[in-house]
């Protein structure tokens, strides 16, 4: 059990805080300081997103965050300069969040063997389906030892959850209501659906994601599962910060 | 109307899978899995029932006005030195083609117990055929429209208010047609259950594609019924359609796919030429990638960022195309040629002048090819002319050969 997020799930079933932020901002070179102020003040997993032009499943805040991140400069090529040797300072799982339009075209075997070089643990591709990744690139995966993540949300089957929990390694994305992130709905709603997941008894935990922003919302989410995502809040967190160490220590502190 | 025909196993049809060759299928994300999925699963099947195939028929004829005419163009076919004729595209309901495809998918959003209808729109055409649906069932309508649009095509914002859509400006990235769509899809992952999303060219998730493809087939059987009438056989010797994400064109070419002698033209928007960095000529600068969950040629750049594309015409302002085109383009079943913002200018003056038609800023890409075809004398040509130029007047008067900006 060599990759990281494994090793963590091993010793760790309740309360998994995963934070997303996107690469290369608010500024650059602001990818690795990010990282490892997370690191520092307690984020279990790091959920780092790969800016995209159009991305289709995110909400304003992180449509922001991205297009600020190509103006920056960042891109996949520049992404994977920045974490050549970031395995000397961070020890937390790594995932890297995107869609499927620029790494198709890096090259899925050269996109894996990269993530395997620097050292990333797994990956989330929204919009890649989970037939053709079975089909054409489960294999490429599972030979760089890079766990590949699938969301499911709470119109998804059981027959459908069930496909997704046998194909996808790590955890499982458990989307908290159909939405784009950063839209704020009603967590109770959600509690029927967060209980049924707990009742499928998946074999990997279950991550939600979408709608969290705060301990309150934390709690709720973690109840019924193993751990939750935060994205769009910690984003709103940075977007005005002075100063990003404090920042991020008083954001994750509000939230554990 | 023979719209849910069995064409699978045609080279040039969508297969089980939804592709076309290696382009099209459905790159979605899981929040949309179960919209899509119950398309997938019904489309087929609804447009097969009989009480759906009168009821798009009847409302074709008696509210569309179709078939529209297929009218040989005298003047211009002295000009070119063929025999042209014209698909009136432009004499349909709300002005152009796009109705055919909205008055389909609203019959389709009822039967699958929806109340609330979705789109998006460029040139404002797409919108306002959707608004019109909308209004003739009595459902809820919201379009999607990059905050450029809104400004160029002012005229049909206008209508799609008074028709009672709510149009909502979208401000992301270039604000033009494929800002629109993103909106339009993120709306949908928002409202799951209650929602159609009636996307409006032949582009998108698997079935659209083909779904909107069927719907606009109804062009080229009118078109092989109408030139059996008038010139004694079927197939023509060229189809020329412009194409922007490709929707008239699909329509046009449709039952001429599988015909070889049938020379299929398509033009895309050169903008101010194509290496001007001013362009929306997908096939010329576009690789393989995906967009709006297609897998197709897309206008990108060397890191996968999707680039803005520019053209004069907010129709065809598109950085992809439909999956079936970059299948057509591939295999060189169609001839894909550009028009900058000026031929298209031009030759929208000539057909006005030499026919007494004014026609959109769209078709005006086609047409102004016509001279760059060698066609023999008796070839018969048709050019979908798929929309007509009311909204483009502004354009027309500001860019008249002569206008040096007084009053005209």
């Amino acid at each position: 059990m060599s990759n990281r997020i494994d090793q963590l799930f091993a010793g760790k079933r309740t309360g998994v805080l995963n934070i997303y932020c996107t690469a290369g901002y608010p500024e650059l070179n602001d990818t690795l300081p990010v990282m490892k102020a997370l690191q520092q003040y307690g984020a279990d997993i790091i959920e780092l997103g790969m800016p995209f032009s159009d991305p289709l499943a995110d909400g304003p805040v992180i449509q922001d965050s991205s297009n600020r991140a190509i103006r920056n400069g960042m891109s996949l090529k520049v992404l994977f300069e920045q974490l050549k040797n970031f395995r000397e300072q961070i020890h937390v799982p790594v995932l890297l969040m995107g869609y499927l339009n620029p790494v198709l075209l890096y090259g899925i075997e050269n996109f894996c063997k990269k993530c395997a070089e620097v050292g990333v643990d797994g990956v989330i591709l929204p919009d890649l389906p989970m037939d053709e990744y079975e089909s054409e690139y489960k294999q490429v995966f599972e030979q760089y030892g890079l766990h590949l993540v699938f969301l499911v949300t709470p119109e998804t089957s059981e027959e459908r959850i069930r496909k997704i929990d046998s194909l996808s390694r790590g955890f499982i994305y458990a989307v908290s209501s159909s939405s784009t992130t950063g839209k704020d709905k009603d967590m109770g709603n959600q509690q029927v659906y967060f209980e049924r997941l707990q009742s499928l008894q998946l074999k990997n935990p279950v991550l939600i994601g979408f709608g969290i922003k705060d301990k309150a919302t934390f709690d709720a989410a973690t109840t019924h599962s193993n751990g939750g995502v935060i994205g769009t809040a910690f984003i709103r967190a940075l977007e005005n910060a002075t100063n990003l160490d404090t920042a991020i220590q008083q954001f994750v502190a509000g939230v554990k | 109307m023979k719209i849910a025909e069995n064409t699978f196993g045609s080279k040039y049809h969508v297969d089980e899978k939804g592709f076309y060759g290696r382009f099209g299928g459905a790159y979605i994300p899981e929040m949309l899995y179960p919209n899509v999925d119950e398309l997938q699963r019904n489309y087929l099947a609804i447009l097969r029932e009989p009480a759906f195939q009168e009821e798009f028929d009847q409302l074709l004829r008696d509210y569309v006005g179709r078939p529209s005419p297929l009218y040989f163009a005298k003047r211009l076919s002295e000009k070119y030195n063929a025999k042209i004729y014209l698909k009136r595209e432009d004499l349909n309901h709300t002005g152009a083609h796009k109705v055919n495809n909205t008055i389909g998918q609203i019959l389709l959003a009822k039967r699958l117990g929806k109340t609330r209808i979705i789109a998006e729109t460029g040139a404002g055409q797409h919108g306002v055929a959707t608004a019109t649906v909308c209004a003739l069932m009595g459902l809820e309508c919201v379009v999607y429209m990059g905050s450029i649009d809104i400004k160029r095509q002012a005229p049909n914002v206008a209508r799609m208010k008074m028709l009672g859509a709510t149009v909502v400006p979208a401000t992301s990235g270039s604000q033009t047609l494929k800002d629109a769509c993103n909106e339009a899809i993120r709306d949908w992952i928002n409202n799951p259950v209650d929602t159609h999303y009636i996307l409006g060219t032949a582009a998108g998730p698997h079935p659209y594609p083909d779904m909107v493809t069927r719907f606009q087939s109804v062009i080229s059987e009118e078109i092989k019924k109408q030139l059996l009438e008038k010139t004694g056989r079927e197939n023509p010797d060229y189809v020329m359609a412009c194409i922007g994400g490709g929707s008239n064109a699909a329509g046009a070419y449709y039952h001429f796919l599988d015909e070889p002698d049938v020379k299929l033209i398509a033009v895309e928007a050169g903008g101010k030429g194509v290496h001007s960095g001013h362009s929306a000529a997908t096939t010329q600068l576009g690789k393989l990638g995906i967009i709006h969950a297609s897998k197709t040629l897309l206008m990108q750049t060397e890191d996968g960022q999707i680039t803005e594309p520019y053209s004069i015409s907010a129709g065809l302002d598109y950085p992809g195309i439909g999956p079936l085109h970059a299948h057509l383009y591939e295999t060189g079943r169609a001839t894909f040629l550009n028009a900058t913002d000026d031929e298209a200018l031009q030759a929208a003056y000539e057909l006005t002048r030499l026919e007494g038609i004014i026609p959109a800023l769209e078709s005006s890409h086609a047409l102004a090819k016509l001279g760059q075809v060698a066609f023999k004398p008796d070839d018969v040509v048709v050019v979908c002319l798929s929309g007509r130029g009311d909204k483009d007047m502004e354009t027309y008067i500001r860019n008249l050969p002569g206008n040096t900006g007084g009053n005209v």
